[in-house]
């Protein structure tokens, strides 16, 4: 029999999809059966007591969650959000329900060993409500008390080797793609950038000196499979400068039908022959690609690395081997202004760790000094771009405007040089000029 | 500026201000030491190690304040 009646969270039960109601009503039985006779630390109706506030807050049309706390372990200025309820007499099960949030491990690799660890953990300490993952892509621990925390932290840090993720006015925790431990297209070792810089930056993660949220997310194509390109205010994504690998052999084997198109992902109905001229070349965003007389030729200085022929054809096309990545900044999702997308800072930067990425970590700080100093409060990098412009953020990270810097030609003409951009300055001999040029 | 007169400096206003506001932003903090955020972080966190100051996380953005100030303290209060 449940705690409380929840009729408008059942209806949600009745809709095709599988329900988080559902689950918590499963979670919550299983805490009340408690099979495995844990002493658990925390009331054990917590999830009863959820159930019930969410319900409440259905009927009365607004949330009875409190913002935020002083909550915290020690040292760490995030990875736990203070999280109280305003009905604390009602739901006492509640009244402190505070979110853990673990780093997840690169690629998001597990072992079901460490799975295991820490959902027993999260069931002893907390409530055992996990969202795997945020959208940060950080594991969520949704629902303890404040004298679990630093006995949480404690476990994770000496027992599990783990640490907290990023909250709050930090750099969050970052997040990347599997990369080349399992994928032939990535351009260089995701994990190993992710994990260095990580290492690297644990001040900026653990202490709060940002005007707002910083992300970090490293792709290892433009496939972009953690999608850094919309969510990471620096993100990281592999290219390459020289040609796409073509094995002609291949290719014919693709119009032929001897190899399934997408790597058979594609096997679930006929789709009908395949066509490299419908399917391939002429869904080239540049239309840099031909097919011949059974020859594929690719213009590469045209391409974009949209990657749709080497998704198509990955037997047949491969990445160049002369590869690194592109630094693009300032994506976000919306509060102010809309979503924004990330614009390309760097068009290309060997990933290399002999120099312990210095060249990416130049970067890195000299967006940062910026930010600090000219961000407002809760202003994210995006924002600041939008306000300051381009211009100024290649000043201050002292990167060369190129060609790729630009989205369209100028539109507007109010855009005027320095002095000291044009030679010679302002000041000119007349005479010189006037015996080219009669008045 | 040694840690002991930035601690003053930022103490005296923070309890200054405490009739207004009870949480600062970080720029807040790197303004009252006249400092750059780089530079300033380094005094702040010493401070929040000292228990001098204290973290409030609203999960999106941090902010700084005095140990048991504003109206959130005394319900958090429990040990």
């Amino acid at each position: 029999m449940a705690k409380h009646k929840t009729p408008l969270l059942d209806q949600l039960e009745s809709g095709p999809w599988p329900s988080f109601v559902s689950d918590l009503k499963q979670e919550a039985e299983k805490r009340a059966k408690n099979k495995k006779g844990l002493e658990l630390q925390i009331p054990v109706d917590v999830v009863e007591d959820l159930l019930g506030v969410l319900e409440l807050s259905y009927k009365h049309g607004r949330t009875h969650w409190k913002h935020g706390g002083i909550v915290g372990v020690f040292g760490y200025g995030g990875g736990v959000i203070g999280r109280y309820n305003d009905q604390p007499t009602m739901f006492p099960g509640v009244a402190h329900f505070h979110t853990v949030r673990v780093a997840q491990p690169g690629g998001k690799f597990y072992s079901t060993e460490y799975l295991r660890q820490l959902c027993n953990l999260w069931d002893f300490r907390g409530s055992g409500i996990t969202n795997m993952h945020g959208s940060t892509g950080d594991i969520i621990l949704i629902g303890t008390t404040t004298p679990q925390l630093e006995e949480i932290f404690f476990e994770m840090s000496h027992n599990m080797n783990q640490d907290l993720g990023g909250s709050g006015s930090n750099l969050r925790t970052p997040a990347d793609c599997i990369g080349q431990a399992r994928c032939e297209f990535a351009c260089y070792d995701t994990q190993a950038l992710c994990y260095d810089l990580t290492m690297e930056y644990q001040d900026e993660l653990h202490r709060p000196a940002f005007p707002y949220k910083f992300k970090f997310k490293f792709d290892g194509c433009p496939n972009c499979c953690v999608a850094s390109i919309a969510r990471a205010d620096m993100s990281f994504i592999g290219t390459w400068k020289d040609d796409i690998r073509i094995d002609a052999e291949a290719v014919k084997a693709y119009v032929g039908g001897e190899i399934k198109p997408n790597g058979g992902a594609h096997a679930g109905r006929d789709w009908g022959k395949f066509d490299i001229q419908k399917e391939v070349i002429g869904l080239c965003p540049t239309g840099c690609m031909k097919y011949e007389n059974n020859k594929l030729t690719i213009n590469n200085r045209e391409c974009t690395r949209c990657m749709h022929c080497i998704n198509a054809m990955p037997r047949a096309l491969r990445i160049g081997k002369e590869t690194g990545l592109s630094i693009f900044v300032g994506a976000k999702a919306p509060i102010l202004d809309g979503a924004q997308m990330g614009s390309l800072l760097v068009p290309f930067v060997e990933v290399n760790a002999d120099d312990d990425y210095r060249a990416i970590k130049d970067v890195v700080e000299a967006v940062w000094d910026w930010w600090m100093e000219d961000g407002k409060n809760r202003e994210r990098l995006g924002e600041l771009i939008k306000r300051q412009g381009f211009q100024k953020l290649l000043e201050a990270t002292g990167i060369k405007p190129v060609p790729q810097h630009v989205k369209e030609p100028r539109s507007n003409p109010y855009i005027f040089w320095k002095e000291e951009e044009v030679e010679g300055g302002w000041e000119r001999d007349i005479d010189a000029f006037r015996k080219d040029h009669m008045r | 500026m040694d840690q002991a007169e930035a601690q003053e400096k930022i103490v005296e206003a923070l309890k200054q201000k405490l009739k207004t506001k009870s949480k600062f932003y970080f720029n807040d903090l790197s303004a009252i030491l006249d400092m750059k955020p780089r530079e300033a972080k380094k005094y702040i966190n010493k401070m929040v190690e000292d228990g001098v100051l204290e973290y409030w996380s609203s999960g999106s953005t941090s902010m700084y304040g005095l140990p048991g100030t504003g109206k959130q303290a005394g319900a958090e209060n429990e040990g």
